[in-house]
Formats: C-alpha cells, sequence, structure tokens
C-alpha cells in the first residue's frame, strides 16, 4: 500500500509574523519557514506504518513556489520515499490545494491520505475534508490514534467533548492531531540521502485543474494588543483587586 | 435569499455555540433557517425553535445522523442547500468536520472561524495564532462559513419559530461509528465558562490539577489546561486552550504554571481580565495580564482558594 501525505510550508511555529506597513499582507521575508507541524506528524505516522510493515512506500506531495522542495526534503530525510511538488507562484487557497491533490491521488492510488488538521499560517483547518469530499472517500479528522486492520483503518479522533473511535474503509482521507505521534529528528546521513531521493515537479496545468479565486484579501491588520496590567503583591491583594477594581468575582 | 446555520448538539440538548452563530448569521441577512440533524432529537429542535430570530427549525431525525458523521451530514446538507446564500455552522469541532466537505461539494471556499461580519460577504477572521487578523470578501454564490463563538452574544430565546421535519435519510457506507468517550463534569462548559482557571506544565501532575478545580469550584469557573500539561498526561485533550484547542473569552481567566505561548494565547488573550501565576517573572503570559502574581503556584493557588 501507499501512504501519500500532504506537506505544507509555513512559518516556523517560533517565529513572530509581522503585518505589512499597507495591511495588504502578513511580511514573510527573512521569515523562518518549515513544514507546517501538523503535516510533521503526518509524515511520521506515514513512516511508522512503513516500518510497521503495513505500508510499502510513502509519498510527500506540497503544493507552492520553489522553495516548498526544502519541506518535501525535509519530509524525505524523515524517511519518506518521494516527493512531488506542485508548481504554483503562491500557495492557493484551500479548495484548489484539495482539488490538486485530489488529482495526484486518482494517479498514485494510494490507500490512505494523510494531512495535517490544520495549517498553522491560514488556520483554514478543511484542505483535509475538502479532499475526502471530492475524491468521495471517507474521513477522520482530529486524529490521535490511527490502527490498520481487516481491510479497514480504526482512527481515534480529539473531539470537542473528549474522544471518539470511527472505523473506515480504505482509501480514506486522515488529518492529524497533535498528539498522534511525537516526530523524530532527521539524522545526517538521512539528511544528505534525502538529497538524491527522487523529487517530481508537476503543475496544475498538467493534472488538468484549473485554479479559481473563491476571497479576495482586502487587508491584514495587526491584533489589538493587549498591554500588560500591574504586579501584585500577595494573594491578598489579587483577591482585592479582582473584587473591588475588575468587579469579576 | 435565506441562510442555513447547522445546530450543535448531542441529541438532547443544543449547545450554546448555535446562539452565538444565529448572532453573526443575523448580521448577514434576514430568512434564517437552522438544521437540527441527528437521532431522537425533538428535544433539541424545541430549543431551536425558541431562539430569536430563527423562521424555521428544519428537524432530521433518523437514526443515520445518530453521530453526525461528516460523509452523510455534509451530503444531506448538500440536499437541502438549494436556496440558501450562506451555510455557517459554530466552528467546533463538529463544524470543522462537516463544513468543508459542504463547500468541496458546491464547489465554494470555506471561510473558517469568523470573528466580525462587516457584510454579507465581507469577514474579518484571525490568521496566524491570531497574530494577524485578516478581512475577506467572499467571491463565491453561497458562503460557506465556521463562526467562532466568542466573537458574537448569543442570541435571544423568546421565540417559537415552527419545526419542518426533513424526511431524506442518507446512508453512510464510508465510515462507522465505534465508540466514544466523552469526559463528565458538574462545572460550566470550558468555551461559555464566565470563570476560567487554566495550568500548564507547571502543575507538575493530574493530582495537583484538583487545587483548581477548588478554585473553579468556588468561582462557578471550568478548568482549562495548556497543550503541555495535555501532553504530559496531567489532563484530556478536551480541555486544551489555544491555536489549535478551545477558544475561551470568559471575564476572568486565571493561567496557573503557564508560560503564555502564543499558540496558548491564541485561545484566551480576548478575556475580559487575565490573571497569571507563575514564579518566573519573565514568562511571556505577564505581558498580557492584567494581574500578575510571581509566585510558587503551590503557595499561591491553595492561598487563593482559602481567601475567595
Ligand atoms: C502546532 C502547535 C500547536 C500548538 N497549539 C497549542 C495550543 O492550542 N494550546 C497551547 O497551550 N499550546 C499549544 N502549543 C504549544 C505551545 O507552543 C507551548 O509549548 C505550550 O503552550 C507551553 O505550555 P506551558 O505554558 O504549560 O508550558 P511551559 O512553557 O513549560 O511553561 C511552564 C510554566 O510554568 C511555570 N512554573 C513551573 N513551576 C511552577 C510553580 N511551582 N509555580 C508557578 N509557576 C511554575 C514556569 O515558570 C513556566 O513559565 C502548540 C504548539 C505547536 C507547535
Ligand atoms: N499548499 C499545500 N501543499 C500541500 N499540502 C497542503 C497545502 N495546504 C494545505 N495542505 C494540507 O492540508 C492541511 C490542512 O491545511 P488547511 O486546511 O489549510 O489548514 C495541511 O496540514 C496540509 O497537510
Amino acid at each position: 500500500m501507499k501512504i501519500l501525505v500532504a506537506v505544507k510550508r509555513v512559518i516556523d511555529y517560533n517565529a513572530k509574523v509581522r503585518v505589512k506597513a499597507d495591511n495588504s499582507d502578513v511580511d514573510l521575508n527573512n521569515t523562518k519557514m518549515a513544514i507546517n507541524p501538523f503535516c510533521e506528524i503526518a509524515v511520521e505516522e506515514a513512516i511508522r506504518l512503513k516500518e510497521a510493515g503495513s505500508a510499502d512506500e510513502v509519498i510527500v506531495v506540497s503544493v507552492g513556489p520553489k522553495a516548498c522542495q526544502e519541506q518535501i526534503r525535509t519530509a524525505l530525510a524523515l524517511g519518506a520515499d518521494r516527493g512531488i511538488q506542485i508548481e504554483t507562484d503562491d500557495i492557493p487557497e484551500s479548495l484548489n490545494v484539495a482539488k490538486l491533490l485530489a488529482q495526484v491521488v486518482k494517479n498514485e492510488e494510494p490507500g490512505l491520505v494523510l494531512l495535517g488538521k490544520q495549517a498553522i499560517d491560514s488556520d483554514n483547518n478543511q484542505t483535509g475534508q475538502m479532499l475526502s469530499a471530492l475524491l468521495g472517500m471517507p474521513q477522520a479528522t482530529f486524529a490521535s490514534e490511527l490502527t490498520l486492520k481487516d481491510g479497514k483503518v480504526q482512527v481515534a479522533r480529539e473531539i470537542d467533548g473528549g474522544s471518539q473511535t470511527l472505523s473506515l474503509s480504505l482509501p480514506a482521507v486522515i488529518t492529524a492531531d497533535l498528539r498522534l505521534n511525537e516526530p523524530r529528528y532527521a539524522s545526517l546521513p538521512n539528511i544528505m540521502k534525502a538529497k538524491r531521493k527522487p523529487l517530481t515537479v508537476t503543475t496544475p496545468e498538467t493534472l488538468g485543474v484549473e485554479l479559481k479565486t473563491h476571497s479576495t484579501l482586502i487587508k491584514v491588520t495587526p491584533p489589538v494588543e493587549r498591554s500588560a496590567g500591574i504586579l501584585v503583591n500577595s494573594v491578598d491583594e489579587l483577591v482585592e483587586k479582582l473584587k473591588n477594581q475588575a468587579n469579576v468575582i | 435569499m435565506a441562510i442555513l446555520i447547522i445546530a450543535e448538539h448531542d441529541n438532547s440538548t443544543l449547545k450554546g455555540a448555535t446562539l452565538n452563530t444565529v448572532t453573526a448569521a443575523t448580521q448577514m441577512g434576514q430568512e434564517l433557517h437552522l438544521l437540527v440533524a441527528g437521532c431522537d432529537c425533538q428535544s433539541v429542535a424545541d430549543e431551536a425553535a425558541q431562539i430569536s430570530g430563527i423562521n424555521k427549525v428544519l428537524l432530521a431525525d433518523n437514526p443515520v445522523y445518530t453521530h453526525q458523521l461528516a460523509e452523510n451530514m455534509a451530503q444531506l446538507i448538500i440536499e437541502l442547500s438549494e436556496g440558501y446564500s450562506h451555510i455557517l455552522a459554530p466552528a467546533t469541532s463538529n463544524g470543522k468536520n462537516i463544513l468543508p466537505r459542504v463547500a468541496a461539494l458546491l464547489d465554494v471556499g470555506q471561510i473558517s472561524d469568523i470573528t466580525a461580519v462587516e457584510s454579507a460577504d465581507r469577514f474579518q477572521r484571525p490568521i496566524y495564532a491570531g497574530g494577524a487578523i485578516a478581512t475577506l470578501q467572499s467571491l463565491d454564490a453561497v458562503k460557506v462559513i465556521t463562526v467562532r463563538s466568542t466573537a458574537f452574544e448569543p442570541a435571544a430565546t423568546d421565540n417559537s419559530a415552527p419545526i419542518e421535519a426533513v424526511e431524506l435519510q442518507i446512508e453512510n457506507t464510508l465510515s462507522s461509528f465505534v465508540s466514544e468517550e466523552i469526559a463528565q463534569s458538574d462545572r460550566p462548559e470550558l468555551t461559555a465558562a464566565k470563570v476560567v482557571i487554566a495550568g500548564g506544565r507547571g502543575m507538575g501532575n493530574s493530582e495537583n490539577f484538583s487545587l483548581l478545580e477548588q478554585v473553579a469550584d468556588k468561582l462557578g469557573g471550568a478548568v482549562g489546561a495548556s497543550r503541555a500539561a495535555v501532553d504530559a498526561g496531567f489532563v484530556s485533550n478536551d480541555i486544551q486552550i489555544g491555536q489549535t484547542g478551545k477558544i475561551v473569552a470568559p471575564d476572568l481567566y486565571i493561567g496557573v504554571g503557564i508560560s503564555g505561548a502564543i499558540q496558548h494565547l491564541a485561545g484566551m488573550k480576548d478575556s475580559k481580565i487575565i490573571v497569571a501565576i507563575n514564579k518566573d517573572e519573565e514568562a511571556p503570559i505577564f505581558s498580557v495580564a492584567d494581574y500578575g502574581l510571581v509566585a510558587d503556584l503551590f503557595d499561591a493557588v491553595p492561598e487563593l482558594e482559602q481567601k475567595l
């Protein structure tokens, strides 16, 4: 069985985002970029399934400009077998990404498709669900545990009230939550080896997907900053302030 | 054109997030329909009919919708979607699970987690863990939107809208429900509580969370946690607050042994009053706190409990 994993190039989760002075967008110049943390978890899960003998090939796909090849190489260094970059000028909206990924899924016919639950830049949390709908496949979002058995996949999901377990027929689309696993670090020899692993580049035209614009970005503004308040010296003072100044207790 | 809102419920009670979503909808249009899909959920529909502004409740009461799985829920919404300009759901785990499928099947985008409505097709939403606020103009014929409940007041409940049965039975042959573990608590729901006391890695272990529970009980509040506390196994995942957990905006938030990473702040920085208790005076959470107390939590929290 093949496993396909979608990885997105995003701002590093430790980096601070700046809004451009003209409020047209965020400014990512000279910002540290990385593989989306949830995608890294998805890659790790695919590699573990391969190591356990449940899969024989792990393919990573990223949609975006040439720079996203860095994140594909990161995934290859972690243990994925080959990469596909779908070249676009900018990173397109989620539905377009889902359509492009759907075409790759049709070509590659994987048994499992893994994505992150959410990209930490757009915070959209929608691509996996869209992909699954376009393919008419079952979905399990926010996965915290995944078990393959009897030609099905059983997935524990983090939901608002606690957790839920579903059984899906294969092929299926699964999106990774934080507690699915703890990704490994790539070793130096594996980083070197990754440079020679196959990485093909394709385009939306080759895949026969027409990109559409569903919304336009009117402006981007910094959030309202909270200013720091005061330090109190004791629990007594805290209780007094909450009662008489803030009136919240 | 009318707006279709997907109700959040557990087959017996309507969840509060639905009321906030209705308020967002009233800022987009006039005619509001609310879909209650589930099994043996008449009581939910009865509650839903009381929400002010709702013109009609659609009740799809059928065993196939018991667990509101995404595959047939999305298909049901598609079957009902004709004539609606907007389809809205609260940005709960259900809403996030189901609605993007609806958008894809309609070939439209989804606008996730909106925090303000500027007009019927212009919305604000936080991006980059709340590090920036985007204003978006939707170009799609049908706007598919999830709503952040803390950003809108709950709608009033002084209505008696008609309830109309939906007879569509859509099977789900792709996925099936196996089991569920729902955390039981007598405390108020985290996302709707007026007071939230949250613990982080500094709590040290799961037993120590009882210190926070005692304070929560005195204040009628809920207990939350940082990702580090959940990852360490101190508490269960459903109380994680943050970019990728629950969003809370209570009147009073108390963060205990939490450093204040941006991913955590994303889930609580719209609280009215923020209190931080941390032994490290450099902890970033102090830069957003109205009241900071530099202290060992094992001294401060029991004393706080005692003095309330
Ligand atoms: C993709 C991604 C998503 C994430 N999503 C979330 C999210 O949704 N929510 C979230 O919370 N985090 C999230 N995180 C994690 C986040 O980056 C931080 O790692 C996390 O919030 C840290 O939790 P903490 O403050 O409890 O732990 P720490 O950062 O370790 O802080 C512990 C604090 O406790 C204090 N302390 C220790 N002992 C005591 C004591 N005895 N008395 C008083 N103070 C004490 C210390 O001074 C310290 O400030 C995410 C990270 C990533 C990469
Ligand atoms: N440009 C992209 N290239 C590859 N995968 C993507 C891209 N955008 C989103 N994804 C996948 O979809 C997941 C959820 O993203 P989103 O729906 O944008 O929050 C990510 O974690 C990725 O797995």
